[in-house]
C-alpha cells in the first residue's frame, strides 16, 4: 500500500476509535451508574435538589436524546461545568493539561537518555556483567508500582535529603509566569524569568524521575533486543573487518539500524507516561490532568470524569497513531 | 502390577507432554533468573494459601493501645495506624492479589480467546466488528479505562476484577485471531472440514491446542501487570476497601504516615514490588523459553 493511503486508512480508523471510545464513556457515566445523582449528592437529598441536578446534567432526558446532547458537547469541547471546581471543565483542562504534558516530556527525555545508552550497553556486553545487572535493574522497573517509588522519593529526596520540593507546581510566593504555552518553564524561559525556570523545573523533578524510571525500564529493554538483532547481521561484521573503530560500528551501523522499534517505543511511551502520570500526580501532589482526573472520580464529578477521560484516551490513541505512522513511514514492510 | 501398568500406560499416553515438560523444566534451571521467578512465584502462592497459619496476628482485628509500633520481636514489621500487625497483612494480602490474578484470568482468557477465535476463522464482517471493539478498548490506557468502569460499577475488590478484566481481553483476542488466521490455511485443517467435522469441534480440538501456548505466554507476561494495576486501583481509593488487607490500600492508608513511622506504607509496598518482579521474572524467562531463536542465541 502506498503511503498516503496507508494514511488515510489510519486516520479512518483513528476517528472510528475516538467515535468508540466517547461512547464507551457515556455508557459507563449515563448507563451504568443506577443513581448518579444519589451518589454525588448523598441518597438522602431533598427532593428538589436532585431534580435541580437531574436538570443541570440533563439526566430526565431520554437515553437516546442524553447521547445527543452528550456528542454535542463533545464536538464543541464543552463538558459543561465541574461540580467539584465549580469552573467548565474545558477551562480546567486547559489549565491541568499543559502542566501534565510538560512532566511527560522531562519524563520521556529522561526515559530516552538513559533507556537507549544503557540499552546500547546491555546489547554490546551481552551476558556480561553490566547486561545483567542492567536486565535486572530493568524487569524492576517494569515491576515497580509508580506510587510507591514516589513516596520512597519523597522519603528519600525530599525529606532526608532536600533536593525536591514537597509538591506542587511552583514554590509558595513564585509567581506563574505570563501564559503563553501552558508550560510553566517554557513561559518563564520566554520572559526572561530564570529564577521561576528553576522553580518550576525542581517542581518537575520528583514526579518526572519516577514516571522516566519506570519508562527507562520499557525502552532499555526495547533498545537491547533490537541491538542483539542488527549485532549479529554480516554488514556489522563487515564493518569491523574494514577496521572501523567499534563506537562507530555500534552507534553508526548497529544503532541506525535498531533505531526503529526504539523511536516508535518512544512514540507509544508518551500513553503509558500518561497513565502513569495518574498515580504519580497524586503522590506528589502535582496539580495536573493525572490528579484532575483522580480527584475527578473520587468526587463522582460527572462532566469533569467525562472530560479528563476524553481527553486522555485521545492523547493516548494520537500517540499511537504517530507512531504507526512514524512506523510506517521508515519501514513500508508494515503497511499492510 | 497393575498400577505399574496403568503408569506406563499414562506415560506412553502422554509422552510428548512429559517431554515437553521435562524440556521447559531443564530450559527454566539453565536461566537462573526464571529459576529465581519461579521461586518468588511459589513462595507467594505457598504464603496465600497457609496465610492463616503462617501470620503471626489476626490482619483484622484493632489492637489502639498498639498503634504505629516500629517493627519490633513481637511484629516484625511493626504495626500499622490501627494498631494491626504488618507482616500479617501483607501475608493475607498474598491471597487477595493471587486472587484477583487468577479471577480477572479466568475471565479474560476464554472471552479473549473465544472472540478471537471466531473473528480469525469466520472473517469478514464478524472479524471486523470483533477487532474494531478490540481497537476502541485498546485506545484506553489501561488505568483509566479500568478506573472508569470501577467508578461506574461502584469500588469494591469484585469490580476492580470486573475492570481489569474488561480492559485486557482484547491482547488475548488478537492473539489468538493471528493464530487462528495461520493455522486455518493449512492443510490437516483442510482435510478435517473436507470430512465434515464441525465448525465448532475444529476450532475447539484442533486450533485452540495449537495457539493455546503463544497465549499462555503472554498471559504469564501479564501475570505481574494485573496485580499492579489492582494494586493502583486500590491506591487510590478506587479498589478493594478496607479493612481488605490489600498490598495497595495498605500502601495509601500507610501513605500520611510516610515521614514519622516509615514502615506502615514501605513494607506492602516492597511486597507488590516483589510479587510482580517474581511473575515478570518467570514470564521472561517462559517467553525466552517459548521462542526458540533467542533459545538457540542462548
Amino acid at each position: 500500500m502506498a503511503f498516503p493511503g496507508y494514511v488515510a486508512k489510519r486516520l479512518v480508523l483513528f476517528i472510528v476509535v475516538i467515535f468508540g471510545v466517547v461512547t464507551i464513556t457515556f455508557f459507563l457515566s449515563h448507563v451504568i451508574p443506577a443513581d448518579p445523582v444519589g451518589a454525588i449528592i448523598g441518597e438522602n437529598a431533598p427532593q428538589e435538589l436532585v431534580e435541580k441536578i437531574e436538570k443541570q446534567l440533563g439526566l430526565d432526558l431520554p437515553l437516546h436524546q442524553q447521547y445527543l446532547r452528550y456528542m454535542k458537547g463533545i464536538v464543541h469541547w464543552d463538558f459543561g461545568i465541574s461540580l467539584r471546581t465549580q469552573k467548565q471543565v474545558s477551562a480546567d483542562l486547559k489549565t491541568y493539561f499543559p502542566a501534565t504534558l510538560e512532566l511527560i516530556i522531562l519524563a520521556m527525555l529522561i526515559a530516552a537518555t538513559c533507556g537507549i545508552g544503557i540499552g546500547i550497553l546491555s546489547a554490546v556486553k551481552r551476558n556480561k556483567l553490566p547486561d545483567s545487572i542492567s536486565r535486572i535493574l530493568s524487569l524492576i522497573g517494569i515491576s515497580m508500582p509508580a506510587f510507591w517509588l514516589g513516596l520512597l522519593f519523597i522519603m528519600i529526596l525530599y525529606y532526608h535529603l532536600g533536593i525536591i520540593p514537597a509538591g506542587g507546581r511552583l514554590s509558595p510566593g513564585v509567581l506563574s509566569p505570563p501564559t503563553v504555552t501552558g508550560l510553566y518553564t517554557l513561559d518563564s524561559l520566554i520572559a526572561g524569568e530564570f529564577g521561576t525556570f528553576w522553580d518550576a523545573f525542581h517542581h518537575l523533578l520528583g514526579p518526572a524521575l519516577v514516571l522516566g524510571w519506570i519508562q527507562t525500564a520499557y525502552i532499555c529493554r526495547v533498545t537491547r533486543s533490537s541491538m542483539l538483532e542488527v549485532l549479529n547481521e554480516e554488514y556489522i561484521r563487515t564493518a569491523r573487518i574494514k577496521g572501523l573503530r567499534e563506537r562507530i560500528v555500534i552507534l553508526r551501523h548497529a544503532f541506525r539500524n535498531a533505531a526503529i522499534p526504539v523511536i516508535t517505543m518512544v512514540g507509544i511511551s508518551f500513553g503509558y507516561l500518561l497513565e502513569g502520570s495518574v498515580l504519580t500526580e497524586t503522590v506528589f501532589g502535582y496539580p495536573g490532568l493525572g490528579r484532575y482526573s483522580v480527584n475527578s472520580f473520587l468526587s463522582l464529578d460527572l462532566n469533569a470524569v467525562i472530560g479528563s477521560v476524553t481527553l486522555i484516551a485521545i492523547c493516548y490513541a494520537l500517540s499511537n497513531l504517530i507512531a504507526d505512522l512514524f512506523y510506517g513511514f521508515l519501514d513500508p514492510r508494515i503497511r499492510y | 502390577m497393575e498400577k505399574q501398568d496403568r503408569i506406563e500406560s499414562w506415560e506412553r499416553k502422554h509422552s510428548s507432554e512429559i517431554s515437553d515438560v521435562k524440556e521447559i523444566l531443564h530450559t527454566v534451571k539453565k536461566s537462573p533468573l526464571a529459576m529465581v521467578g519461579l521461586f518468588i512465584v511459589l513462595i507467594l502462592i505457598f504464603v496465600a494459601i497457609f496465610a492463616p497459619y503462617i501470620a503471626p496476628h489476626d490482619p483484622i482485628t484493632m489492637n489502639l493501645d498498639n498503634r504505629l509500633a516500629p517493627p519490633s520481636m513481637s511484629h516484625l514489621l511493626g504495626t500499622d495506624e490501627l494498631g494491626r500487625d504488618i507482616l500479617s497483612r501483607i501475608i493475607h494480602g498474598a491471597g487477595v492479589a493471587l486472587k484477583i490474578m487468577i479471577i480477572v484470568l479466568a475471565i479474560d482468557l476464554p472471552l479473549g480467546i473465544l472472540l478471537g477465535l471466531v473473528a480469525g476463522y469466520f472473517g469478514g464482517w464478524v472479524d471486523e466488528v470483533i477487532m474494531r471493539i478490540s481497537d476502541i478498548f485498546m485506545a484506553f490506557p489501561r488505568l483509566i479505562l479500568a478506573m472508569a468502569i470501577g467508578t461506574a460499577l461502584g469500588p469494591s475488590l469484585v469490580n476492580t476484577m470486573i475492570a481489569i478484566a474488561v480492559t485486557m481481553w482484547p491482547t488475548y483476542a488478537r492473539l489468538a485471531r493471528a493464530e487462528t488466521l495461520s493455522i486455518k490455511e493449512r492443510t490437516f485443517i483442510e482435510a478435517e472440514k473436507a470430512l465434515g467435522t464441525s465448525k465448532t469441534r475444529i476450532l475447539l480440538s484442533s486450533i485452540l491446542p495449537l495457539c493455546s501456548s503463544t497465549i499462555i505466554v503472554r498471559a504469564t507476561l501479564d501475570m505481574g501487570n494485573v496485580i499492579r494495576i489492582a494494586a493502583g486501583m486500590s491506591f487510590l481509593g478506587l479498589g478493594a476497601q478496607p479493612p481488605t488487607p490489600e498490598w495497595g490500600l495498605m500502601v495509601s492508608t500507610g501513605r500520611s504516615f510516610l515521614i514519622s513511622q516509615w514502615w506502615v506504607p514501605t513494607f506492602p509496598g516492597f511486597a507488590i514490588l516483589l510479587a510482580v518482579f517474581g511473575f515478570n521474572l518467570l514470564g521472561d524467562g517462559i517467553r525466552d523459553i517459548s521462542d526458540p531463536y533467542l533459545r538457540r542465541g542462548g
